[in-house]
């Protein structure tokens, strides 16, 4: 089980966690003006590396808050957490 | 044949405890196990194998044991237990062997195994002489230390922040350092503990590994180690003694017991073994280059030592790579994990250099290289024969490795012979995968206390005794306890619900309405926000109104309804679906804070603090007026959809004229701690008017009369509200999550499901829900069009029908489809889906 660094209450336990799927998919700006494709990709593509990945987590039962982390796919290893609408981390 | 010696051991011999094996009495003494109580009274706890019924007994001194795996019946019942990792306690013990290895589950476990959660900066799994040095070295530092050890011997090392936990495994290791430890606190109980070490120590020791040969799975062939084991801690000790060994801690073992010595090393092997009373008469003992050349050696018990392999199932658990080394012929770490180490025996320190021979000569098929599963070296030949090269396929083919023992002392002979019949070096197949849990683990242990009514929470209104005092029936939806149907004497549930179904369209009627989500939506920018997320707008909405809404994901897809209360020019608030109310609100919540910041909106779920009654019928009206007599109820001053604060016999209410029935109904909210009281006020009030009370089967039939969905029931999250027919509550103008995807090509396909009723040509018949539909009343294949989402008995009707979704449904209406059933094809015909009150002139009563 993943400890995972929640931006707001530090590390703790996976289970306190939801996954929220690949970070920086951001939903269109305009969703009227886009075609049905860049729809799909906002709705249905995601990637899938092997590797360092960069996802969104919500501490569920904890302080309810999101946050991305830099997960790797392979190892597990986790690179560090940081704030919705900011990059990742170095 | 063993026996036990008159001093000596760790056993307390001024004490007798009751042991019995299959009815009959054995001595033991305090700090035995089971196997070393057996042995001493000149038993093997015989049985037979899985497959060729072959006679086995005790061979190993603990955990690893592949043959003497017991039924313990009392005083806790478990299958398939390793004898010797079995403590005797205080109290006695009694277990049966079982033909074939077999296991025997009896009745519920009904102790009380409990959990616990621990941090610590330190856990040393394994308390031999690199556990404990390890963990001394960490408790000098000031560490918090946790020391797990599955035997029951004393472990030494002490401090403040020292928890020693001794009867306890460690059965499992996973990401970030999370182990799991099942730890035996009586004979009967087990504490499952969840560990998260900043550090952990894996300090597992070695097993070791029998030498193949033939007839090497007869009972009083025995590991050489075990020997010394029941020597030293348990005084028991064969009498004519030999050691077939391929290294030098055999000879140690040889020393210790004067036992005749068949060393590989000078070119001797075993080919074969005799069976003689209490144990073994005889080996037969011949030149590796001459096999047939065999003399006998007499001797009652003969130990084997074909090398140690490391206990690495922890470091496996997370992937820990292991290498082959060809010194002491074993797989050792190659390089520990982050925040792990791995030390002493379990590292490949200490272990005795092998001279390997890993095909002995003779009968091959008589060679056992898995004891439990009961595989030879000849099934491991058929294996390589039949093309297989793979170690995993090897294993898959001859099930050696897969028993309950999970091949512990079988794993790497298998690996190194189907090596060198493959004509590779031994570990060139490499070994197979150890998962979690290490030893069987019973379910009871794990569910602990959340059994029975501690398995799930339980949550039920605050009118719930109520429920109960009248005999409701109830319905689980999600957690909550809802009143299904309140059946009268002698009634059935049909009869009950026609009851309440008529009662609400003919007089007065009330349901408890307490469990429907609530979530109360405030800020400045709440309208804003509940527009972007419902389908219809919410800004135009007049304070003290209310509005029916939908919201879909941004796929389109209808994800929940529900009705937005405006309470204040920035306050909603708004209801959900009783199973959707903890992911509407996180589906709130995730959009507030990932997409749209800056919006000022602050959601608080107060499901729980308010409860609701509906008081419906067209003399809801002569129920309430009574008791809220400063309130004009007339359709006029008090229209559809509107809502008005009022003391509802003197407690402070909030009411909103809001029908799930198409009639005339009145939705009372009062805060939680008053809802019982405001349930016996109406009550009373209602008692003249012959007041019945509905549950949620009746609130069903209603519904789907006046053609109202059911998120979750007539939508599947492949529904979007133009398959519903409900265009009329998507919005033209502003836009709205998900509004985009309704002109996606596939959800603007005219072949889609849509929305429908049925009504079955006979109208005795009620259709199951989930009931397939087809266009011909012929014999399969036919097509699919659709599928019966509800289906009821209707009193208003005075018939049954349906709802349903079908294939171009809204053009279809008066067309008839078909339900092929087991019973029969059941013909239906298409209608609109309001089957009642088309026109909603009941609605103000």
């Amino acid at each position: 089980m993943l400890l995972i660094p929640c931006p707001w209450c530090g590390p703790r336990d996976e289970i306190e966690f939801r996954y929220g799927g690949e970070a920086h998919v951001a939903y269109p700006a305009d969703p009227p003006a886009v075609d049905d494709l860049e729809l799909a990709r906002y709705i249905f593509y995601r990637g899938n590396p092997k590797g360092r990945f960069q996802e969104r987590w919500v501490h569920q039962q904890g302080c309810r808050r999101w946050f991305n982390l830099v997960r790797d796919t392979v190892t597990h290893e986790i690179a560090g957490s940081y704030l919705p609408g900011q990059g990742p981390p170095a | 044949m063993m026996r036990r010696l008159a001093d000596g051991g760790l056993i307390d011999r001024s004490q007798e405890l009751s042991v019995r094996v299959d009815g009959v009495r054995v001595p033991a003494h305090p700090g035995d196990t089971l196997a070393s109580a057996a042995l001493a009274a000149g038993g093997w706890l015989q049985t037979t194998s899985t497959v060729h019924g072959r006679p086995r007994g005790i061979m190993s001194a603990g955990a690893e044991e592949a043959s003497a795996l017991v039924q313990v019946e009392a005083p806790w019942s478990e299958p398939l237990v390793a004898a010797p990792a079995v403590e005797i306690p205080p109290q006695g013990l009694a277990a049966s062997t079982l033909p074939g290895l077999r296991g025997r589950l009896t009745g519920d476990d009904e102790a009380r195994h409990d959990r616990r959660h621990a941090h610590c900066d330190v856990l040393v799994v394994g308390a031999g002489q690199a556990g404990t040095a390890a963990a001394r070295e960490a408790a000098g530092k000031g560490a918090r230390v946790i020391v797990a050890d599955r035997d029951f011997l004393p472990v030494d090392v002490d401090g403040d922040q020292v928890t020693v936990l001794i009867r306890t495994t460690a059965v499992g290791s996973y990401d970030d350092n999370f182990v799991v430890l099942v730890q035996r606190l009586s004979p009967e109980r087990r504490r499952v503990w969840h560990v998260r070490a900043a550090e952990l120590v894996i300090a597992t020791g070695a097993y070791e590994r029998p030498l193949v040969f033939p007839g090497n799975d007869r009972p009083g062939v025995m590991l050489a180690s075990a020997l010394r084991t029941y020597r030293e801690r348990f005084a028991v000790a064969p009498e004519r003694p030999a050691v077939f060994t391929n290294n030098d801690d055999g000879l140690d073992v040889a020393r210790l017991l004067d036992a005749t010595v068949i060393d590989l090393r000078r070119g001797r092997t075993v080919v074969g073994t005799e069976a003689g009373p209490g144990g073994l008469a005889a080996v037969l003992v011949a030149p590796v280059d001459a096999p047939d050349d065999a003399e006998r050696v007499e001797c009652d018990v003969l130990g084997m030592s074909g090398g140690f392999d490391p206990v690495l199932d922890l470091h496996h658990h997370r992937r820990g790579p292991v290498r082959w080394d060809d010194r002491r012929a074993c797989f050792v770490p190659d390089g520990a994990l982050t925040g792990q180490r791995v030390v002493g025996s379990a590292a490949g320190e200490g272990l005795p250099e092998v001279a390997a021979g890993w095909l002995l000569p003779g009968d091959e098929a008589a060679a056992y290289v898995d004891l439990h599963r009961d595989v030879t070296v000849a099934d491991l030949r058929r294996a390589v024969d039949a093309g297989l090269s793979s170690i995993e396929h090897v294993k898959r083919y001859t099930l050696a490795g897969t028993g309950a023992d999970q091949g512990r002392t079988a794993k790497t002979n298998a690996s190194a012979i189907s090596a060198e019949l493959l004509g590779r070096r031994a570990g060139g197949v490499g070994t197979t995968t150890t998962r979690p849990p290490v030893e069987p683990v019973p379910f009871a242990v794990l569910a602990g206390r959340a059994r029975g009514d501690r398995f799930d929470p339980v949550r039920t209104t605050p009118i719930h005794d109520w429920h109960v005092e009248q005999g409701a029936v109830f319905e689980d939806v999600g957690q909550w306890k809802r009143p299904w149907f309140y059946p009268r004497d002698g009634e059935d549930m049909d009869a009950a619900v026609l009851r309440e179904c008529a009662a609400a369209r003919e007089a007065v009627a009330m349901m408890d309405a307490s469990t429907l989500g609530k979530i109360d939506v405030q800020g400045a920018d709440a309208a804003e926000f509940l527009n972007r997320l419902y389908t219809n707008a919410m800004d135009t909405l007049k304070v003290g109104r209310g509005r029916y809404f939908l919201m879909c994901r941004a796929d389109g897809m209808v994800f929940d309804d529900g009705v937005a209360l405006r309470l204040a020019e920035d306050r909603f608030l708004t209801t959900t679906t009783t199973g959707n109310a903890a992911a509407v609100l996180d589906w709130m919540e995730e959009w507030l804070q990932t997409e749209w910041p800056d919006l000022r909106v602050h959601l608080t779920s107060v499901t729980e603090q308010l409860a609701t009654v509906a008081v419906v019928g067209p003399r809801a009206r002569d129920l309430l007026a009574p008791l809220v007599p400063s309130l004009d109820l007339s359709a006029k001053s008090f229209p559809f959809m509107a809502a008005h604060d009022a003391a509802v016999g003197g407690l402070a209410a909030r009411i909103a004229r809001v029908s799930f029935s198409g009639e005339l109904a009145f939705e009372v909210t009062v805060p939680g701690f008053h809802g019982h009281e405001l349930w016996r006020a109406l009550w009373a009030s209602g008692e003249p008017l012959g007041v019945t009370a509905y549950g949620t089967e009746t609130m069903h039939v209603l519904r789907a009369e006046k053609g109202y969905v059911i998120v979750g029931q007539e939508t599947d999250g492949t529904v979007t509200p133009l398959d519903l027919g409900m265009d009329w509550i998507v919005s033209k103008g502003k836009d709205f999550v998900g509004k985009r995807a309704l002109r996606r090509t596939d959800t603007t396909r005219a072949d889609r499901k849509q929305l429908v009723g049925l009504l079955p040509i006979d109208p005795h018949v009620r259709l199951p829900e989930g009931a397939q539909l087809v266009d011909v009343d012929s014999a399969p294949p036919a097509a699919m069009i659709g599928h019966v989402t509800s289906s009821y008995q209707s009193a208003a009707l005075g018939r049954t029908f349906a709802l349903a979704m079908v294939r171009r449904g809204s053009e279809r209406h008066g067309e008839t489809v078909y339900a092929p059933l087991p019973e029969g094809t059941f013909p239906a015909t298409i209608a609109d889906p309001v089957l009642f009150d088309p026109q909603g002139a009941r609605r103000d009563g």
